[in-house]
């Protein structure tokens, strides 16, 4: 038996999509009525013929996946990554055989179970008892293995109380961590895991971390879709790397990081984002923002001016900035410490902010601008369009130059002592970290 | 990078266990199948597919009928209601105002009763079953599985309450002091074929309200109109003879006729010519629905 369990060969997934075509200056009664019937007759048209319903009057194809190429082997675990619109989602869709290809094949060997999100198919008004049951034959457990791991999986959601407690009275933590726990007990040969790693506290994330390795350790073969590079980089030995559709890096997990870093995200520093007109505001969004960097290292501070309008009226809300490195993992995040709230007027909003940066280490930084009136509702966010440049080293005295690699802040200074050896006094050497030159 | 900054997961999975592998993996599930994936491949093995996810098509239906029946107040009371309600409305209107004659000396509530309970059979799994796809759009759209199971299950629940109106007809039986006979041991038989009748349309409509969903507002017409032109209120032996054949061609005569003959003992005859006709037409209905569902089914995910 050949050891490959999931051969691709060129694979494609063709998408039609339907656009309006310009629309006229001058709209006419006669016009519309026109149109009207024309799309109305195309529709009849498509309808007889068993086609698809296309919105707007010129289609055109898309293709999510093309010509993909690859080869999977038993207990591999291989990293996924690629922007949003990439073809991730589209290719675990086939893979799991919620969606057919277009072109090409796949040859899969063993049990797949796919795990697109966390807790599909639970219903709110079932108790946890009934909705481990359900998501697990949804999931493509039988009744017998339920039975045998119920307990188990109650355990591991910490959940005994409120077994029998409607899952919509969960607090969303509960509701996350039970359905993840059904879906840690699957014993598929191959499992596909999209994003659900971004879910639950830090100390759940870790337990599932831990789960999976433990999942790979037995031999079974993970397949993983992530934006968290980290968790590529702990879990994964291999990566594959997906732009516009085609796979661009297929290897090791580590250059499949860096290659992702380098190709997917514009290093060059850019001060100004402007909203574009494609994208308007649907409550309240930055239409503007400023960032410079100013000051000298360690001292760096990001000054910020953001410019928020909002078109309706919402109770309160207040602005975030997380700092992410190259590889998009995120380093921190700023929230201000004055009264944060903008207070809900329809409107133009103008505030500054300043960020104190710790010491970094030189490289190209990304950010992320998010608004939102309560840590879960999010009302705009404007990812890896600003971003900045950290050029000088923050440790002047250092030996050697700072890398990436050994961390992405410095320590504001190592003070190193040393009380035996020396006979004649106590010597101290400084390995001044970060200490400003006087 | 340095291999400090890695997890001790990553140590583990160095060393590939491809043999622990494939006896943990063997152990209580079946053995390894190849599955090819390509475009148009008309799936071989659905119909053991299908089986093999029976236990699923247990808990949708499982999960159909219990929430159905969870914080409702009247629950279980408005399935005896319903019926009961719209019997007392078709005896008045067509046994007492327009004075249609019955079958033999079945007493006119009996008869429409009788009638009714196929109907609502087939109406609810026409309703329940072609929203189901579209209601079910996160589960179609994150885990695959043969799509036939949610429709499939959705009826499951139009069955409970026909398992209530049965028991309801039995007592208004029991009121009127009425006996069926020996035939009534093929009713599960015709409530298979009421199952059948239904099911056909139903698919069509269900893969048809996936890809367009005016299909929805059809539905309720087609129950609303389908009430008066079956013989639900009244015995289909008042239509004349003439064109008693081609008023069979609706199947869901032949499901009503079938049950009010295993029902109501001799007393209603079943016109034969009319109820093979009715046989045939569910027989072509159910085909085309499944080959039309079975051929749209893989493009769902891609449109709802």
């Amino acid at each position: 038996m050949s050891d490959v369990v999931i051969r691709a060969d060129s694979l494609g997934k063709r998408y039609l999509i339907g656009h309006e075509s310009e629309r006229e200056r001058y709209i006419a009664l006669r016009d519309v009525i026109a149109r009207g019937a024309r799309n109305l007759m195309r529709s009849a048209g498509d309808m007889m013929r068993g086609r698809q319903l296309i919105v707007g009057d010129e289609v055109e194809e898309f293709w999510a996946l093309k010509d993909i190429d690859f080869e999977i082997k038993r207990g591999e675990v291989v990293g996924i990554i690629g922007r949003n619109g990439a073809g991730k989602s589209t290719l675990l869709k086939i893979l799991s055989r919620i969606t057919e290809p277009s072109t090409g094949r796949v040859e899969i060997r063993g049990r797949v179970a796919s795990l697109l999100e966390v807790g599909t198919g639970f219903h709110p008004e079932l108790t946890g008892r009934e909705n481990i049951f359900l998501n697990g034959a949804i999931l493509g457990m039988t009744r017998a293995e339920i039975r045998r791991k119920f307990d188990e999986i109650v355990a591991f959601a910490e959940i005994e109380k409120f077994l029998d407690t409607p899952v919509k009275r969960y607090s969303s933590g509960m509701y996350v961590r039970l359905a993840f726990a059904v879906a840690a007990h699957l014993e598929p040969e191959i499992l596909i895991v999209d994003e659900v790693l971004a879910v639950g506290d830090a100390e759940f994330q870790k337990k599932c971390l831990g789960k999976m390795g433990e999942m790979a350790h037995h031999g079974r073969t993970v397949l993983l879709v992530s934006h968290n590079m980290m968790a590529v980089r702990q879990m994964c030995r291999r990566a594959i790397v997906l732009r516009a559709g085609s796979i661009v890096f297929d290897g090791a997990a580590d250059s499949a990081v860096d290659s992702y870093a380098v190709s997917q995200i514009d290093r060059s520093p850019r001060e100004t984002w402007l909203r574009p007109a494609s994208r308007p505001i649907e409550a309240l969004g930055f239409s503007k923002i400023d960032a410079t960097i100013s000051g000298r290292q360690p001292d760096h501070v990001l000054e910020c001016k953001i410019d928020l309008e909002s078109v309706a009226e919402f109770a309160s809300a207040f602005v975030a900035i997380d700092i992410l490195d190259e590889v998009g993992v995120a380093l921190m995040q700023a929230l201000p410490t004055v009264q944060p709230f903008i207070l809900g007027k329809p409107g133009r909003h103008q505030i500054a902010l300043d960020v104190q940066l710790p010491p970094l280490v030189p490289g190209t930084y990304t950010t992320e601008f998010w608004v939102g009136s309560h840590n879960t509702q999010t009302l705009d966010v404007v990812r890896d369009e600003i971003a900045f440049e950290v050029l000088e080293t923050p440790t002047p005295g250092r030996t050697f130059p700072h890398t990436r690699d050994h961390g992405a802040i410095v320590p504001k200074s190592v003070q190193q002592y040393s009380f035996l050896g020396s006979s004649e006094r106590l010597t101290e050497a400084h390995v001044s970290e970060g200490r400003r030159p006087e | 990078m340095n291999s400090f900054d890695r997890l001790p997961t990553d140590g583990a999975h160095a060393v590939p266990i491809a043999e622990d592998a494939r006896s943990t993996a063997s152990a209580g599930a079946q053995p390894e199948r190849l599955l090819i994936l390509e475009a148009g491949r008309t799936e071989r093995n659905y119909w053991r597919d299908l089986w093999y996810y029976r236990e699923l098509f247990a808990m949708l239906a499982w999960r159909d009928v219990s929430v159905r029946y969870k914080q409702t107040v009247i629950g279980i009371v408005w399935a005896i209601v319903r019926p009961l309600l719209t019997m007392v409305v078709f005896t008045i209107v067509f046994g007492n105002l327009a004075k249609l004659p019955s079958d033999g000396a079945v007493p006119y509530p009996v008869l429409v009763f009788a009638g009714m309970l196929p109907w609502f059979l087939f109406s609810s799994i026409l309703s329940d079953a072609s929203n189901s796809i579209v209601s079910n759009a996160n589960l179609i759209s994150k885990v695959y599985f043969p799509r036939l199971i949610v429709p499939s299950a959705a009826g499951v629940v139009a069955l409970v309450d026909f398992a209530i109106n049965i028991v309801i007809l039995f007592a208004i039986m029991a009121w009127y002091g009425f006996m069926p006979n020996w035939q009534i041991v093929f009713l599960p038989l015709f409530v298979v074929l009421a199952v059948l009748a239904s099911l056909g349309p139903a698919l069509f409509i269900t893969a048809l309200n996936v890809k367009y969903r005016d299909f929805r507002f059809i539905i309720p017409f087609i129950v609303q109109f389908g009430l008066y032109v079956s013989p639900v209120g009244f015995s289909s032996a008042v239509v004349p003879d003439a064109w008693r054949f081609w008023y069979s061609l609706n199947p869901v005569v032949g499901v009503i006729d079938g049950f009010r003959w295993c029902l109501l003992g001799g007393e209603s005859q079943l016109y034969m010519p009319g109820f093979l006709a009715s046989l045939a037409v569910v027989a072509v209905m159910l085909w085309l629905g499944i080959r039309h569902f079975r051929k749209t089914e893989k493009t769902f995910a891609d449109l709802i």
